[in-house]
């Protein structure tokens, strides 16, 4: 205990520097205003901005990198609140329950929530860092492939529960985001697959591409079909700030997604995505009336950004205890470290632990800098809303087509991202959801890589997902999930038969 | 046509557009420098650390634009359709530059041919790893466990392609080994499960593993190169144990076809004197990795590799396909 305090004390008095404290505030507010930008992602964010650091020292460099990462993370909730183009997977849910309240004339709230349930996220998940690094380590390397594969299936079972209309539908949204989600190369062949020979998509079509499209170009398409001058957001701007019943509504799910978002987030296997979809799916669970969720529940957005928020600190666990990158930002921190001359891995704690301790620190002042730097800018960004659409929507699209660009330098992409907004314009006209297609294709992913690595370490045998204990449990937890979410839906078409 | 001022001035500034470079000295604006792959990764990383120190030498910015996609041949490929006019140069890896034509029957370029050659930027030795606790003490007796166990053994890789898979091919299939492949989305997965135990050994990049085996989480047989590396002092090599298995993957600049001769001298010496740098060879060490020295640095180096290794891999992977 002692030794947290005092591990503690020195991290603080390194990030706490002036200097230090600076730079974590700049790359906050940087990171934030880049990251805010449609279609520009953390990832994006932090390639970006990664030469303004090269004549920095290390911890100083790291910590700014840090600060860039919170606010293209923080920007990207925002983009989701206010235009309905979630950044990264992470933010799809909180486009769901987020754009609905800047719908209702409540963005400011749904943008001061998602700041304060990210604070007390950051704040937990940085004790939590501080305190079980280690053997939460130990604990994450217990989970091989088969326990992913299952943990994945538990995943899909959210999606389910995620839709709002007919579950039929809700299905084969999920089933079609699968399919997406095996466009390119197999793994393990090196074989193309539903590529039709075209080089762009050989590694699979990018999520930006297909949430930019079907949400954010979809979207603009069906307000164009309104003739009226305000568009998205209506004029009246009530209150700025979450008041105290706000808050009160909040403060549980912003508690329990902070417990799931950090419990998964550690995981190596890149399990934080899920973090946000479950968290989204126990509240609905959990909720007296689930019918607000996806018309502007605020628990929609509470407990999805603390799960979020919360997932993407403890991200930093494999990275610092293991040298080991759970997920593609993590990769670039790795990168940016050694361009700094540090080797990440187990032993910078003991080497260099101003530099681990420091960082830790970081993570908890950047989330104060960015409670900071975002309450008063709330402001800013709902006076943005009222911009006439006729000029909203242009300036929309061109950020979206820079973002969709900037991933892979690729003008084929940005094409690809329209032939997306049309096929997402026709499902919301048809009645379909696209947030399940998103998760589908999201766990898709990950559900195949796993399930066939599964497959090849048991010579084939599907005893293995029984035979090792978590996987088991998962599976096991995977099953309750989908009866208890779909027998009311049975009983309830039951019901509407019987009346007929 | 009517002489407006409009089109006068149009046409002094298109004059001075295309005039520009053959008064000026080269390079008059910055040069982008692709990479095929991810920023982050190995290519990444030691490509930022030497155009750093380039832009200082040429007096112009190299920007490092990062073109990811199908095992890094897309960015090479647009490398390779660019203007042969100095400003843009590429870095490829022994996956793009050697393997890539056994694995993508449709590839758009030629190591060999279409590319100027700057020269090889590094050498990253390959180490074979195990899980923890695999019982083997070194390498002898690994090699032996491998031979009476390797149908049992899982061999995990980060993708076909990559450079842990084509240097395990080469290992697996030198020894006899015949271990199931597990494919792995990128390195950091991999090691992931190697670390615990899911998987039994990999031959990847010591860049990528050295962190991991100086921490113990996992084992270190030998360093397939000649001498031993800085950044893993007590770990022996192939050479000294007496292991006929050298493999090194390699990171090289390279230019559009038809790169005038001075411009390529300009570059080929930015970057020798970037790789001579004190404080890079510094870099290079904690990375595990080696510069090119004598006859390996320069065009010609560069080229002779990428003929060796093209008909070193190419069969094997070939062989690997046919199955």
């Amino acid at each position: 205990m002692w030794d947290l305090v005092s591990n503690l004390q020195l991290g603080l008095s390194v990030a706490g520097s002036l200097h230090n404290a600076a730079l974590c505030f700049l790359g906050c507010l940087i990171g934030t205003l880049i990251g805010v930008l449609p279609g520009v992602g953390p990832i994006a964010t932090i390639a970006m901005l990664l030469p303004l650091t090269f004549g920095l020292d290390p911890v100083g460099a790291l910590i700014m990198l840090a600060g860039i990462y919170y606010g293209a993370q923080y920007g990207g909730s925002t983009t989701a609140i206010l235009v309905n183009i979630p950044g990264e997977a992470t933010a799809v849910v909180t486009v769901l329950d987020g754009h609905q309240m800047a719908k209702q004339g409540r963005a400011g709230i749904a943008l001061g929530i998602a700041a304060i349930g990210s604070f007390i996220a950051g704040t937990i998940a940085t004790i939590i860092i501080a305190a079980a690094a280690k053997p939460l380590t130990s604990l994450a390397l217990l989970f091989g492939p088969a326990d992913y594969f299952a943990l994945m299936v538990l995943g899909l079972m959210f999606a389910v529960v995620l839709a709002r209309g007919s579950v039929p539908k809700a299905i084969a949204m999920i089933l079609f985001g699968i399919l997406l989600s095996t466009v390119g190369t197999d793994i393990e062949t090196g074989e193309e697959r539903l590529t039709f020979g075209w080089m762009e998509i050989a590694d699979g079509i990018d999520f930006a591409i297909i949430a930019m499209g079907m949400f954010g170009f979809a979207e603009i398409l069906r307000n164009l079909e309104h003739r009226e001058a305000r568009g998205v957001v209506s004029a009246k701007i009530g209150q700025l700030l979450p008041n105290f019943s706000d808050f009160k509504t909040s403060f549980a799910p912003i508690l329990r997604g902070t417990g799931i978002g950090s419990l998964l987030g550690f995981l190596p296997g890149n399990g934080a995505v899920l973090g946000p979809f479950a968290s989204y799916s126990i509240e609905k669970k959990l909720a007296k009336d689930p019918s607000r969720f996806g018309q502007g529940a605020i628990e929609g957005v509470a407990g999805p950004e603390s799960a979020n928020n919360a997932g993407a600190q403890t991200a930093f666990i494999p990275l610092l205890t293991l040298g080991i990158p759970p997920n593609a930002v993590m990769a670039l921190m790795i990168g940016a470290m050694t361009i700094h001359g540090i080797v990440p891995g187990p032993q910078i704690i003991s080497k260099q632990p101003d530099l681990f301790w420091g960082m830790i620190a970081s993570m908890w002042i950047g989330n104060l800098m960015l409670l900071i730097i975002n309450l008063p800018l709330i402001g800013i960004w709902v006076r943005l809303l009222r911009v006439p659409y006729r000029l909203m929507f242009p300036a929309i699209v061109i950020f979206c087509c820079i973002g969709i660009y900037s991933i892979n330098n690729s003008p084929t992409q940005v094409a690809l991202t329209g032939a997306f907004a049309l096929f997402g314009y026709l499902l919301i006209k048809l009645g379909f959801e696209q947030a399940p297609l998103l998760l589908g294709f999201v766990l898709g992913n990950l559900m195949e890589e796993k399930l066939r690595q599964a497959m090849v370490i048991s010579r084939g045998s599907l005893w293995t997902f029984v035979d090792r204990p978590v996987s088991l449990g998962l599976l096991v937890l995977a099953l309750i999930v989908f009866i208890v979410s779909a027998l009311p839906a049975i009983s309830r078409s039951r019901e509407t038969v019987f009346t007929e | 046509m009517k002489i407006t001022r409009r089109t006068a001035i149009a046409a002094v500034a298109a004059l001075g557009v295309t005039a520009m470079p053959a008064f000026a000295q080269y390079p008059t604006k910055p040069i982008t420098a692709i990479v095929p792959f991810a920023a982050g990764g190995p290519t990444d990383v030691v490509t930022r650390l030497v155009t750093e120190h380039m832009s200082r030498t040429l007096g112009q910015q190299i920007i490092v634009e990062n073109i990811g996609g199908a095992g890094g041949t897309i960015g090479m490929s647009r490398a390779a359709a660019a203007e042969p006019d100095g400003y843009t140069i590429a870095v490829g890896n022994m996956g793009t530059q050697s393997a890539a034509p056994a694995l993508y029957p449709n590839l758009k370029y030629d190591p060999a041919k279409s590319f100027t050659q700057i020269s090889i930027v590094n050498f990253t030795p390959q180490t074979i790893v195990s899980k923890k606790d695999l019982p083997p003490k070194d390498l002898k007796e690994m090699l032996a466990y491998l031979k009476a166990n390797s149908e049992k053994m899982n061999y995990g890789h980060a993708g076909v392609g990559s450079i842990s898979y084509v240097s395990g091919f080469v290992f697996n299939s030198q020894f006899g080994f015949k271990p199931a492949l597990v494919a792995y989305k990128g390195t950091g997965p991999a090691l992931n499960d190697l670390v615990g135990g899911q998987i039994d050994y990999m031959v990847d990049q010591s860049l990528n593993v050295i962190p991991q085996i100086t921490a113990g989480t996992i084992k270190a047989y030998a360093v397939a190169h000649p001498e031993r590396i800085a950044a893993l002092p007590n770990v022996p090599t192939t050479k000294e144990l007496g292991v006929d298995f050298i493999f090194s993957a390699w990171n090289a600049m390279v230019a559009p076809k038809g790169l005038p001769k001075d411009i390529q001298d300009k570059l080929v010496d930015a970057l020798s004197k970037a790789m001579d740098d004190p404080a890079i060879i510094k870099r290079y060490e904690q990375l595990g990795s080696t510069a090119p020295k004598g006859a390996d640095r320069g065009p010609a180096g560069l080229q002779k590799l990428v003929e060796k290794e093209v008909a070193r891999i190419t069969p094997v992977l070939k062989a690997a396909a046919a199955k």
